[in-house]
């Protein structure tokens, strides 16, 4: 691509994502929304997470798409701590250890 | 007194926004290398950045432009990873669709799978919190997370500093993404949901960025609902 091509890229990326962002909350306001499409919306953090991480915890780039136990013992992990927990920073502390403790632990094998 | 406990608010926000600097320092200094890598200048790394704020678009728009994908598949990919973030948007308009018109906007602005999570989880956790103080929280958090992001593409694409592979930085997003997601599963209806998302997410991970994740929230709301049915 040309310098202005790249351009053309940024700017129309910044500006659609803006309006993916801005969609709903900026045009609906304060109208009221219908009471199934709020049940519906009220889970939408645990709809989209768990299925923007599975393939990444399952198929990491980093192996070449391979599983990989200390990705998986560290998502476990993760998710178990915070389950526990009910925090999020004892979660990601977690994760991390249990992932560098398995990524040791297989180094030396 | 009002302004006072504003600012406590945005301050509360800030410090749980933090840990996800873990996330956002070593992604923008990769996106900042991998963008001169690929030629871009320093210019269009930081337009990227400031512009789109979006991570993973970014990286894929990247990437098609390494492949020389011509700019309207490029867009398209970019845009479909992005989309995930109407339903983001949708969902905050019970919490702040009665905000000025300018603090929809600058949400908009910042809304980051970060911000929008925490903020979300927050605003659950504490019904009775007022409009001004739900909107300092989001910029709050933000605020932990966007100039970071700038700062460290900036590095990233200067000093072009390497991340060795073993510091294994490709899994902090998954890892904190998961630390979100284990607190928020609260009752069965949100554990079915969270499951559906994967199996469906899994089962549909051949199809182009972004379109097996859309269908695969749809299915999980929709799971989530049924079995809050079921249940009440």
């Amino acid at each position: 691509m040309t310098d202005t091509q790249i351009w053309i890229v940024i700017l129309a990326l910044g500006a659609g994502t803006f309006l993916i962002r801005f969609s709903f909350l900026g045009l609906i306001g304060n109208r009221p929304m219908p009471a199934l499409v709020l049940r519906l919306l009220r889970y939408t953090p645990v709809a989209v997470l768990p299925g923007l991480v599975a393939p990444l915890v399952l198929w990491p780039d980093a192996t070449g798409g391979s599983p990989d136990p200390a990705r998986l013992v560290a998502a476990f992990t993760a998710l178990g701590v915070g389950l526990w927990t009910r925090s999020v920073i004892p979660a990601v502390l977690a994760g991390f250890a249990a992932l560098y403790a398995v990524l040791w632990l297989l180094s030396g094998v | 007194m009002a302004a006072a406990t504003q600012k406590s608010v945005f301050l509360r926000g800030l410090r749980d926004g933090s840990p996800f600097l873990l996330v956002a320092v070593p992604f923008a200094a990769l996106f900042g290398v991998s963008a001169m890598e690929a030629g871009l200048s320093l210019g269009q790394a930081m337009g990227f950045s400031v512009l789109v704020i979006a991570g993973a678009s970014q990286f894929a728009a990247l990437q098609m432009i390494v492949d020389n994908a011509g700019i309207a598949l490029t867009l398209l990919a970019a845009l479909a990873v992005n989309l995930r973030m109407a339903m983001y948007s949708a969902s905050l308009v019970p919490y702040l669709g009665a905000a000025p018109m300018w603090k929809r906007a600058v949400a908009a602005y910042l809304m980051f799978d970060q911000s929008y999570v925490a903020s979300l989880a927050r605003y659950e956790a504490d019904p009775g919190m007022s409009l001004a103080s739900r909107a300092s929280y989001f910029f709050g958090v933000a605020t932990a997370i966007a100039p970071a992001w700038v700062i460290s593409t900036w590095a990233g694409a200067v000093l072009g500093a390497r991340i060795p592979p073993e510091a294994a930085l490709d899994f902090a997003l998954p890892i904190t993404f998961i630390a979100m997601l284990g607190p928020m599963l609260r009752t069965l209806a949100h554990v079915a949901a969270a499951a559906v998302s994967v199996v469906v997410a899994l089962a549909l991970a051949g199809l182009p960025s972004g379109a097996g994740l859309l269908i695969a929230a749809g299915c999980a709301m929709v799971a989530g609902v049924l079995v809050e049915e079921r249940l009440t």
